[in-house]
Order: C-alpha cells, then structure tokens, then sequence
C-alpha cells in the first residue's frame, strides 16, 4: 500500500513540477523535507525517551496488570460472546492498553495475537466473527489518553503550548470509539437477531 | 470551552508523571535505573522511525513544491467548505484512511504553513489523535487469521472516522 502511495507521491510531484515548470522548487522540497524529518526525529527521540521511560516504571511497578484489572468490565461488555477465562480477554486487554498509552509498537505484536487467540472460537472461517468485527472498529476508532506523537510534532514546530491537544483528543477519541461500538453493536445485533 | 480544555490539558502531564514516579517509589521499584531502560526502547523506536519519516517527508515535500498539493486541495475544498472544512485539511483525511505516516508528512507540512495554534493547526492535531489507519490495520489483522469477509468492519471503521473528522472542525471552532 504505501510503495504505491509514495511512489505516487513523487512521481506525481515531479510530473506536475514539469508541467509548472516548478522543477527547480521540486529539488529544493525533496533536500528541505529530509533535512526537517531528521530535525523532527531528534525532538521525538526526547519525547518518546521520556514516554517510554515512564511507562516502563509503570509496568513494573504493577500500575499495568491494575489498569487490565479495570479494563475487564469493559472487556466482558464489548466482547459478550468471549467465554470468561479464554485467553482472548487477557489478549485484547493488552492491546487496548498499549494503545490506550500511546505504545503502537507495543500494540500490534498484542492485536495480533488477540485475532489469533479469537480465530480459535471462530465456527466459520475465513469470515469475521462479531468480536473480531468489533475489536477492529475499536482499535480503528483509536482510543488514547495522550497523543504523544502529536505533542511532540506540535513542539518541534513552534506551539505554545503543544499539550493544549490532550484533552480535546481525547474528547475526539472518545466520540470515534463511542459511534464506532454503537455501529458495531447494531450490526451485530442485525445478524444475530 | 477550549479555554478549559487547554487548562486540564496541561494539568494531565505532570500528575501523570507524579503518579507513575510515586507508585513506582511506594513498590520499592529503583526507578531511575526502570526509566532509563525504557528510554533506550523510546530512542530505538524513534531511530527506526527515522528512514521512513525522510523517505515520507521527501514525498510530501516534492509533491507540495509542485504546486500539485494546493491545486488538488482547492479543488476538493471548494465543495467541502461548506460544512466547514478547510480544503487544505482534505488530502489529510484521504491519506490517513492509507498510512499513518504518510498522513504525519501532510500534517507537518501544514504546521510548518499555517502552525500548530492556527486552526488549521488544531483541527489536523484533534484529528490525527482521534482516527488510526483503517486499510493498514484492516489487511495486517485480518490477513493475519486468513479472514477474507470482514463484514461490516470497514462501514463501522468509515462511519467512526466520519465522526472523528465532525468532531474536530467542532473542536477546533
């Protein structure tokens, strides 16, 4: 998918930049656009030393396994059809978290293995069940508590206050997630019923 | 409203912080020496980000020297002004639904024009944070178990997306 968008991307600069005969721009774009990710990744590197040092401590210190504790409620409302106890719940508590945090390299390694650990109550393969439906509108709808990205990318480029976006985000997230369990819980109740 | 919402905003940090580092400190964790294996996890993570944000960044860049980013944004935009959208927000939103880090090259390119406190600025921010990859996340998942018919899982990912867009041009006023 991306080999095709950003080849697209250049080719279709390029092309334009000779029809608008802005090709000399074009050069000075592609050596500008590295130079500043290498300026952006050096503001990211304190900002996600800093996010990952403390959410490390928060691992061990047992703050996560207390967050899955609260997270099964949750759990058990939006997945009905999961058998308590399967290792599915543990799975997708995992991957909600990491995502809840803000850890994405943490949270695909989690979500895969929580499809896996769901394919196995899955009585028609090679379709979705609801739960897997549901577990992706979920993780789609992105539920964060702190964009730790986008606070840093706000940095680097001059806000005055970059963590001014922590709670509108979250406001935001909150309606994605809420719309997106609200559509997956009528069409699952469509089918079902 | 945004007043307040900046206001709390700025309270979530530190006492998050003071939370962590506290019941670290109260399970006798040493937790300077936890902090900074965990930052050696951030930095590598970053550094692995870095060839893709300047093959991506490279992209947006050309394509914006090109004059072809305003030219297709100002098309899109004169039919999506009318509910609000700036048409410089539209490539964005189509590009999000792809790649989450070609949407990032577009969203800092648009920093760097109008900043992160216009409203422009604010409105790419509230919606970055609010909608995640839907094409990328959906093959690598499904892909994973073999399942081909994903159902309704693309209509409630589109329809949520769809929300995530209305909430930040209300967000962002």
């Amino acid at each position: 998918m991306l080999n095709y968008l950003w080849a697209g991307m250049i080719l279709a600069g390029i092309f334009y930049g000779a029809v608008t005969g802005r090709m000399a721009e074009v050069t000075e774009g592609a050596l500008s656009g590295v130079k500043e990710a290498v300026s952006l990744c050096l503001t990211m590197a304190g900002v996600m030393a800093l996010w990952t040092g403390l959410m490390e401590i928060a691992g061990q210190s047992g703050l996560m396994k207390k967050a899955a504790g609260l997270l099964k409620p949750v759990i058990r409302f939006l997945f009905p059809e999961i058998p308590e106890g399967h290792p599915a719940q543990e799975d997708i508590s995992a991957n909600m978290i990491a995502n809840f945090l803000g850890l994405g390299w943490a949270a695909t390694p989690a979500g895969l293995k929580a499809m896996k650990s769901l394919e196995t109550l899955n009585r028609t393969p090679g379709t979705a069940t609801n739960a897997m439906c549901t577990f992706l509108i979920v993780n789609i709808s992105s539920l964060q508590l702190i964009p730790v990205n986008m606070i840093a990318y706000r940095s680097q480029y001059g806000s005055a206050n970059p963590a001014a976006v922590i709670v509108p985000a979250f406001l935001a997230t909150a309606v994605t997630t809420v719309c997106g369990v609200a559509f997956a819980r009528v069409a699952a109740g469509r089918k079902a019923g | 409203m945004m007043d307040f919402l900046i206001f709390l905003s700025n309270f979530i940090m530190p006492l998050l912080i003071f939370y962590i580092i506290g019941c670290g400190l109260l399970s006798k964790q040493p937790v300077y020496d936890i902090f900074i294996q965990g930052a050696k996890k951030g930095l590598s993570a970053t550094a692995e980000l870095l060839p893709t944000l300047c093959g991506l960044m490279a992209g947006v860049s050309i394509l914006r020297a090109s004059g072809f980013l305003d030219d297709a944004a100002a098309l899109a935009g004169s039919v999506t002004e009318l509910f609000g959208l700036p048409a410089p927000v539209v490539p964005v939103i189509f590009v999000k639904m792809f790649s989450s880090s070609a949407a990032t090259g577009l969203v800092l390119d648009l920093f760097r024009e109008y900043g992160p406190d216009s409203r422009i600025g604010w409105m790419v921010s509230i919606m970055m944070s609010c909608t995640e990859t839907i094409f990328y996340t959906m093959s690598v998942y499904f892909m994973s178990v073999h399942i081909r018919k994903s159902r309704y899982t693309l209509a409630g990912a589109l329809f949520a997306t769809l929300a995530g867009v209305a909430v930040s041009i209300l967000l962002a006023g």
